[in-house]
């Protein structure tokens, strides 16, 4: 088996997580209602950035140092992306992922109102400017009937090809409250992204408030084992057969461990959630994908081709460069050590497979 | 499934299972008033008066109702003399001690509330009842079970007080801190009670249960126990991660933490995903001199149970490989539910050496037994 260099993806590959970042509130501004255009300027809000805290912008992981912008937080300039990023990796799609303090807001109406803003100008700014841009819906994920208005609102535009959720909101991702959303999801053809993030209406785990943005970040992986687990216990995929989660920003390799876990969980407690007849390990292989990026990678290239093999399918992984964030040097997107046929399912097919709105008569290939 | 009683009588007489160490047994109280005799006037009133009051919805149920009575029972563990399982001593020598040829069984008591008392002084009260009641019931008259001290890390003074009454009595091994705290044990204010820990040589078992307070996982409460149970994996990797980002084995370098009842196949690909992003955000914990990986192979001990069952059974001994088998150490957790049994555990045969170090000799070497 050959294995690909490490670096540059194949012709034709679809980067599954880029972040366009929003400039400023100020920016947001023309993409309001006259309502909500008044109530930000009388609150003054427009002089706040509204970054998440889930991703501090100044933290060396959330900007690679030459991918840092004069002015504007890394991944606010679409010029800038271009250079670094889509005219040297060439990929034929890359999905904007949005991460932005609008989907953590407490109130559900300004939670709303900055949500439709940011889809606006992400329409406007970036998907009218470059065709090989797709983008996700962003949507008040506290409010299930606002959620629910603005994938309506955008299902029509098919450059947008998935609904986007933070692992970490109110409620446990699979309760029943959220289902409206992947209804709707589901009958558009839109696979929900769950984005690493939090709302931060608990502490990262049980045990409390962590002191360092470093165990912020690795605990990440814990809150998309929760979600993974949630949604399946729920019975999510009982209900919409159709429905794909993509865990984006995950981490990767806990996923085999996880699994064990919760199929041994459920041989021993099942009566308790009598509508999953399968093991967990089974809906998720076929209802979950993951990006690549931060690749949690063991530091062994036997140890990762054991990984590869537990997770037990080809099809989960799918290539992202998680622009603008610092996980890799010069354009090695892809870690090393992955077969070349593997390679090409993660950056071609996988994600032809999971996003059914990037049609594959659509994709060029682009001259190297 | 747990409603089904297997016939666990030994395939043969006195199967040897090298006098195996049991990193946990939990022992169960007869009746509500056990510890009343080792209460004081004063906490005895308030017991009887007030009560315990912990940080959930229901006072004396779980919020996560278990599968089986008795809040997640074996139900063969139930004493014909009437009584919790795990209450009765001949019947654990029965059905664990004997039948095993256990050569140690270490204590997880989850009973007395103390640990996770919001009145902080009737926890440490409570917690030293538990203590004296283990001694009295359980270590005494079996010299094979070993105690573990309970503290309320809440109550710094009373913690120290206790650990420090407790050291040099051989009868208790260890000391068990809850794993879900008001917040992450890492953090400083949990330093000087970790400290007495290890000054006085007890290493610290961190077993899962107890209620922070806090949502089960990040994003809210769930509604399953079946999603409960591998939440606990979860506390585990945050606590795994606080001890060494927030330097605690740099500040105490002889100290032990155990993980009890959390499994450990999660271990490796937490330690990989530390390294990993220690490395970009390392000028945030600049007290950090290693890696974090090297913290956790030198500082941290996991038991087996519930042990998990990979999907190709030869996947558990690369796991134990990346662990490390001198840093694993085989449990029961009976009278419980999903309890592991010594002969079946392992889905697949792990080389003697192997075998020997997890069954019997890194918890030899850790509690110096």
């Amino acid at each position: 088996m050959v294995n690909f260099p490490a670096g540059r993806p194949p012709p034709g590959a679809i980067d599954c997580d880029i972040h366009p970042a929003v400039p400023s509130t100020r920016a947001l501004l023309p993409y309001l209602d006259d309502y909500w255009r008044e109530h930000i300027l009388r609150r003054g809000l427009e002089q706040e950035n509204l970054e998440a805290s889930s991703y501090p912008a100044n933290a060396a992981i959330n900007g690679r140092p030459d991918w840092r912008l004069p002015s504007g937080p890394p991944g606010s300039s679409l010029a800038a992306m271009q250079t670094h990023l889509l005219d040297r990796l060439r990929p034929s799609y890359a999905i904007c992922n949005v991460i932005h303090g609008a989907q953590v807001m407490l109130s559900e109406d300004l939670s709303a109102a900055l949500c439709r803003a940011i889809n606006n100008w992400i329409r406007a700014e970036w998907l009218d400017r470059d065709p090989r841009l797709r983008a996700s819906i962003v949507v008040p994920p506290h409010s299930a009937e606002l959620a629910v208005e603005e994938i309506e609102r955008l299902a029509p535009d098919r450059r947008f090809v998935q609904v986007l959720l933070l692992s970490m909101a109110e409620l446990p991702l699979g309760r029943r409250q959220n289902w409206p959303i992947y209804r709707a999801a589901a009958a558009h053809g839109l696979p929900i992204g769950i984005h690493a993030g939090s709302s931060f209406r608990h502490p990262p785990s049980a045990g409390g408030w962590p002191s360092y943005y470093l165990e912020d970040y690795v605990s990440q992986s814990q809150g998309f084992q929760a979600s993974v687990n949630s949604l399946v216990s729920e019975g999510v995929f009982v209900k919409f057969p159709d429905l794909k989660v993509v865990l984006i920003e995950s981490g990767v390799t806990w996923l085999p461990a996880s699994l064990w876990r919760l199929d041994k969980t459920w041989r021993g407690v099942r009566a308790e959630v009598p509508w999953l007849e399968e093991q967990p390990t089974e809906t998720v292989r076929r209802h979950v994908r993951l990006t690549l990026q931060p690749f949690d990678a063991p530091p062994t290239e036997p140890q990762l081709k054991k990984l590869l093999e537990q997770l037990g399918s080809d099809r989960m992984l799918l290539f992202s460069s998680d622009y603008p964030h610092w996980h890799y040097d010069g354009d090695d997107a892809l870690p090393s050590g992955l077969p070349a046929e593997l390679m090409q399912k993660i950056c071609v097919e996988n994600p032809l497979e999971t996003y059914s709105r990037l049609a594959p008569a659509d994709i060029k290939e682009t001259p190297r | 499934m747990n409603v089904t009683v297997l016939d666990r009588s030994p395939d043969r007489q006195a199967q040897s299972h090298m006098g195996f160490i049991d990193c946990d047994v939990h022992p169960y109280v007869k009746g509500p008033n056990d510890f009343d005799p080792f209460l004081s006037k004063r906490w005895l009133e308030h017991k009887q008066t007030i009560g315990g009051r912990s940080r959930q919805g229901l006072s004396k149920t779980s919020m996560y109702p278990r599968m089986s009575p008795g809040n997640g029972m074996r139900m063969d563990a139930w004493p014909g003399t009437g009584g919790h399982p795990g209450s009765d001593l001949p019947k654990m020598q029965a059905q664990l001690l004997d039948l095993f040829d256990v050569a140690y069984g270490l204590l997880a008591p989850l009973v007395g509330g103390g640990p996770g008392e919001r009145n902080v002084e009737f926890g440490s009260a409570m917690a030293t009842a538990v203590n004296e009641w283990q001694l009295a019931h359980w270590c005494d008259p079996d010299p094979r079970l070993l105690g573990a001290i309970q503290v309320n890390i809440e109550h710094t003074e009373a913690a120290i007080a206790e650990i420090e009454k407790r050291a040099g009595d051989r009868r208790f091994a260890q000391v068990n801190i809850p794993p879900r705290g008001l917040e992450p044990l890492g953090r400083r204010r949990y330093w000087p009670i970790l400290q007495a820990c290890a000054a006085n040589g007890f290493p610290v078992s961190l077993h899962l249960g107890g209620t922070s307070g806090h949502a089960s996982t990040g994003g809210g409460w769930p509604s399953f126990y079946h999603e409960e149970h591998p939440s606990y994996v979860q506390t585990m990797q945050t606590l795994v991660t606080s001890l060494v980002c927030e330097g605690v084995f740099e500040q105490i370098p002889n100290l032990k933490i155990v993980l009890v009842e959390g499994g450990f196949a999660w271990l490796p690909s937490l330690c990989w995903r530390l390294d990993k992003h220690w490395k970009r955000l390392k000028a945030e914990v600049p007290h950090l001199r290693r890696s974090p990986s090297e913290y956790v192979h030198e500082h941290i001990w996991v038991t087996t149970q519930p042990i998990e069952e990979p999907e190709r059974p030869q996947d558990m001994l690369s796991t134990l490989e990346w662990i490390g088998a001198d840093k694993v150490m085989f449990s029961t957790d009976y009278p419980h539910w999903d309890q592991d049994d010594p002969r079946y555990a392992f889905k697949i045969p792990l080389p003697d050496d192997w075998k020997r170090k997890i069954y019997r000799d890194n918890a030899k070497a850790l509690y110096r037994l």
